[in-house]
């Protein structure tokens, strides 16, 4: 009796932990699908940065819910229209991707957002923050090329800032549409590893190149 | 058994699908209501996000005892227990406001601060070079905000009523006591640095921090740059000479190492701009620093800078007391300055900063009495004439050890406590015309020790608390300076803040040895301010009164020299003071406009009573802009100074009497002086430009209006001569070229 009763508990149990992992795979999937609609409002972004937080935290060594908490906190960040707000949320993103960065060393995702963090920071006060910011920007985008030379999304991050920066310093659209397109390109043959891992990224593309062609 | 696993399965279903309702509100201890706080079940996915009324709900399946977090940026983190029942629950929590360096009030009462980090700074780095009027020096750039004079025959800053000598340099918190380059007669010296070794600078106008001391109007708190961003090489060529540097940052980025010279030589602009003195050896330069940086494991630096300087200059001016002889003026200096700094962490909260510097300088100058042939006069017995040909040599070695050592409290409150040791030896001898030789060695050690309190009580009041005592060999008595200052912020983000302090000086040595025996000089300073920072615009008003007691005072002793002789001097400074600077209004213009009104009298030195000095005016104005023009790359820079006339005064001694007394007097032309340069740096905008070049053109006193910053008298009083700049306009054309020195072949040397 005993032993049947063990062995149903560990059944349970096994069920348990189970459908733990579906459940995480399905928390996942719904609030990754609420992201893109959420740039709309900056307050659902916050609340996904927020979901995917309690996710990581209650799952501890899951790099991936650390790394959205992360991406939607940093793009919180460039949304705020409150300047004196800006750097603190920077600094949010930074502890979260830090933590992802602890359980999935030298990956090209996690120097993506590493690289927005450092921009984001950059756009508070751009002409004085340039030396320290841009840089480190630039390198963390250098280090995502390197570390996966199929992922789209340094591409992005390099054409989107250069798009963005005076002709006169070097930007615009004509230096910006070959790293567009390349980014591009990456995007027709790249393959996330699983549903959960990032494949954001197309969409802005096409817009920004779209805005240069007119 | 069967039923008792059909119940624990019932059980286990039913519990699986009741939920359980949690709500609430999430404000601050104000009550006022936060939004975007993240409302979390410890160790589930459950909770939620605060809405803009600060309210949240969510469901739970969680059961029995369990942790409820609440986390907000800029906020402490709450955490709640709670038992989960089956029964909805409210749950309305307060958060305590964190105090942030982002959020919180700046202690800023009498400073201006030059940095690209902090929030309260008023000018960054870059603008102490792209100031037309400050002539890439680092102190002039400071003459364009309130609070200092516009002294044009002398260096050093004059601040508040106070003399030049009243405001003390340090670097990385050493003294630098020969910062400017040697005076000479009538002709304003630069600062010895480059502004481009500073990161950061703090200039205080007034009640600074117990951390410093022997200076009874100003600090000027220069801060040394860390590690380079990537090694580079530079390169400089100007109309007045040119130098070259390079930095190397090591591979691991945790250490770099430096070194440059410059060479100075104003032949070529003596060639083009009339002076309106002789120069028969124009002024030659040279000047060599190295520096070493080193990271340590624990965040904290090793810093080295080490400088030496060898200079001379000559020329004639006009004697004052005949109409066909000339004063031969010429100067040679050797100066050298080295300090080492170490800053740590040491566990627990505590910071140890502690550094030691060393500093020679030998001038060696003389004065020669010349005939219109320009050969010189030799008088053979004494007279008025015979005192002119003279020479002087100076040495003096100087050194510091410092300590300080540091404790962070809660939130930003940090207590500080250190301890200074200056030794100062300053040796001369004074040859007379005939071959006499008086000589004199002052030497003094002075040792201090300070304590000082940052209290954060809450996000919108702050106090820094600070004492300072200090004891000079050469007074041989100690002194106890409190110091104090409150700041408060309003809602609006503008802030209010006061400053007090007692501030002790020891007289200088030109005035030693005393003729009696002294005590410190005293300055007793109180400062209101109201300011108001936004990224883009800055206003700020202050009002100051200054008291001064046991000033020196001199007599004059059995070979005609002035020294100090009495404390019983005394003065007072008040004056109200306005910045405002706006990067906002007019688009790519940067613009700011200050304005001092300055009353002060004092009686000190030789003064018969007390008058208001010859270094001060009532009303002093300056106006920067800068408009950067992308398209071509060039950024366009102008100032304006103006200064109402300064008093002027000839003081005489009466022999019989022994007194002084004022024989004439009167007030200078206003001071007015326009300066315009242009930056164009054309490799802006290149990819990866393997050079960088800036260049620069500047015009001082463009429209080349007339200045007269005092006038000398001759002995007998009879005549005066106005003190002007040495020409009227001066024109600098310049390049300076930096290189990022390649990594390439690092990287093929290191596979090979």
């Amino acid at each position: 009796m005993k032993k049947l009763f063990l062995v149903t508990l560990l059944t349970a149990t096994s069920i348990v932990s189970f459908s733990q992992s579906d459940k995480y795979i399905a928390a996942m999937k719904s609030n990754i699908a609420a992201i893109d609609s959420s740039f709309r409002n900056p307050a659902n972004l916050l609340g996904l940065a927020n979901n995917f937080e309690r996710i990581a935290n209650a799952e501890k060594n899951q790099w991936l819910a650390y790394y959205y908490a992360a991406y939607c906190q940093v793009n919180y960040g460039f949304m705020e229209q409150d300047k004196t707000k800006t750097d603190g949320i920077a600094d949010k993103a930074t502890v979260l991707i830090a933590k992802a960065d602890s359980l999935a060393p030298k990956n090209s995702e996690i120097s993506c957002i590493k690289s927005m963090i450092a921009s984001c920071h950059m756009m508070v006060n751009p002409m004085q923050r340039y030396m320290q910011y841009g840089q480190e920007s630039t390198t963390n985008m250098e280090d995502a090329m390197e570390q996966d030379p199929t992922n789209p999304r340094p591409y992005l991050l390099k054409g989107q800032n250069l798009k963005y920066t005076p002709e006169q310093f070097g930007g615009g659209c004509k230096t910006a549409t070959p790293e567009l397109q390349t980014a591009l390109n990456k995007f027709a043959t790249f393959k996330a590893a699983s549903d959960l891992h990032p494949v954001w990224g197309k969409q802005r593309v096409e817009q920004l190149m779209n805005e240069c062609k007119q | 058994m069967k039923r008792i696993l059909m119940l624990v399965l019932i059980l286990g279903s039913l519990s699986a699908k009741s939920q359980v309702r949690v709500t609430g509100k999430i404000t601050d201890t104000k009550n006022k209501p936060l939004a975007g706080a993240s409302i979390s079940l410890k160790n589930s996915y459950d909770g939620a996000t605060t809405d803009s009324s600060g309210a949240y709900s969510f469901l739970t399946t969680e059961k029995g005892e369990q942790t409820i977090a609440i986390t907000i940026i800029g906020y402490a983190t709450a955490e709640e227990k709670i038992i989960l029942k089956g029964t909805p629950l409210v749950l309305n929590i307060a958060l305590k406001e964190l105090i942030t360096e982002l959020k919180a009030v700046v202690i800023s009462a009498g400073s201006f601060e030059a940095s690209d980090k902090n929030k309260g700074a008023v000018l960054n780095p870059i603008d102490i070079v792209t100031t037309p009027s400050a002539n890439g020096d680092v102190t002039s750039a400071f003459k364009t905000l309130p609070g200092t004079q516009q002294v044009g025959e002398s260096e050093g800053l004059f601040v508040r009523g106070g003399t030049a000598t009243e405001s003390k340099i340090y670097m990385d918190g050493n003294l630098v006591n020969n910062f400017f380059y040697s005076s000479t007669p009538g002709i304003a010296t630069r600062g010895r640095f480059n502004p481009f070794l500073f990161k950061g600078t703090v200039f205080s106008t007034g009640g600074y921090s117990a951390l410093y001391g022997q200076a009874l109007s100003s600090a000027l708190i220069l801060e040394s740059k860390d590690l380079p961003e990537k090694t580079e090489a530079d390169l400089a060529i100007s109309v007045i000479g040119a130098g070259g540097g390079i930095q190397h940052l090591s591979k691991n980025k945790r250490s770099s190492w430096g070194v440059s010279y410059n060479y100075t030589n104003l032949w070529l602009a003596f060639t083009f701009i009339k002076f309106k003195q002789d120069f028969y050896q124009v002024p030659v330069y040279h000047q060599g620093d190295a520096n070493f940086r080193i990271k340590t494991k624990n965040g904290g630096f090793i810093k080295y800078f080490g400088y030496i300087s060898a200079n001379k200059t000559g020329f004639r001016n006009g004697d004052i007391d005949s109409t066909v002889l000339k004063d031969a003026f010429a100067i040679e200096n050797l100066n050298t300055y080295q300090n080492i700094n170490w800053k740590e962490r040491i566990g627990n909260g505590w910071k140890i900063n502690t550094g030691i510097s060393f500093s020679t300088n030998k001038d060696d100058i003389s004065n020669e009495l010349q005939d219109g042939n320009n050969q010189k006069q030799l008088i053979t017995s004494s007279s008025l004439y015979a005192s002119k040909n003279f020479i002087l040599n100076n040495k003096a070695k100087y050194a510091q050890a410092r300590f300080v050592l540091e404790k962070k409290l809660k939130g930003l409150s940090a207590i500080r406590f250190g301890s200074d040791y200056f030794y100062s030896d300053e040796r001369s001898t004074y040859t007379l015309y005939d071959g006499t030789k008086f000589t004199q060695a002052i030497r003094d050690n002075l040792f201090a020790a300070f304590a000082e309190g940052d209290i954060y009580l809450t996000n919108n009041l702050a106090a820094k608390i600070g004492g300072r005592l200090e004891h000079s060999e050469i007074v041989n008595k100690w002194n106890a300076a409190p110091r104090l200052s409150v700041a408060y912020k309003f809602p609006d983000n503008s802030q209010a803040s006061f400053a007090y302090g007692i501030f002790y000086q020891n007289p200088e040595t030109k005035l030693l040895p005393a003729i009696a025996s002294l005590n410190y000089s005293k300055a007793t300073h109180y400062i209101l301010q109201y300011q108001k920072i936004s990224s883009l615009r800055t206003f700020r008003v202050e009002a100051f009164y200054k008291q001064y007691d046991d000033l020196y005072k001199t007599a004059r002793n059995n070979i005609g020299r002035d020294l100090a002789a009495y404390n019983n001097g005394f003065g007072y400074a008040r004056g109200l003071e306005f910045f405002w600077r706006d990067k906002k209004t007019i688009k790519n213009v940067d613009y700011w406009i200050s304005y001092s009104y300055l009353d002060t009298k004092r009686d000190f030195l030789n003064y018969p009573t007390a008058i208001e000095p010859s270094f001060a005016t009532n009303h002093t104005a300056a106006f920067v802009f800068k408009r950067f023009v992308l398209p071509w790359k060039t950024q366009f820079n102008l100032s304006y100074n103006f200064a109402t006339g300064r008093p002027y005064y000839r003081i005489a001694y009466d022999t019989l009497q022994k007194k002084y007394f004022t024989s004439d007097a009167g007030k200078t032309i206003n001071y007015n002086s326009m300066s315009f340069s242009v930056n164009y740096l054309p490799n802006i905008g290149k990819k990866n430009p393997r050079t960088f070049a800036v260049w620069v053109l500047g015009i001082n006193n463009v429209l080349g209006q007339n200045q007269v910053f005092t006038y000398n008298y001759s002995n007998d009083g009879k005549r005066k001569e106005a003190v002007t700049s040495p020409s009227k306009r001066f024109l600098f054309i310049g390049c300076f070229l930096s290189f990022g020195i390649d990594r390439t072949q690092d990287a093929i040397n290191n596979n090979l």
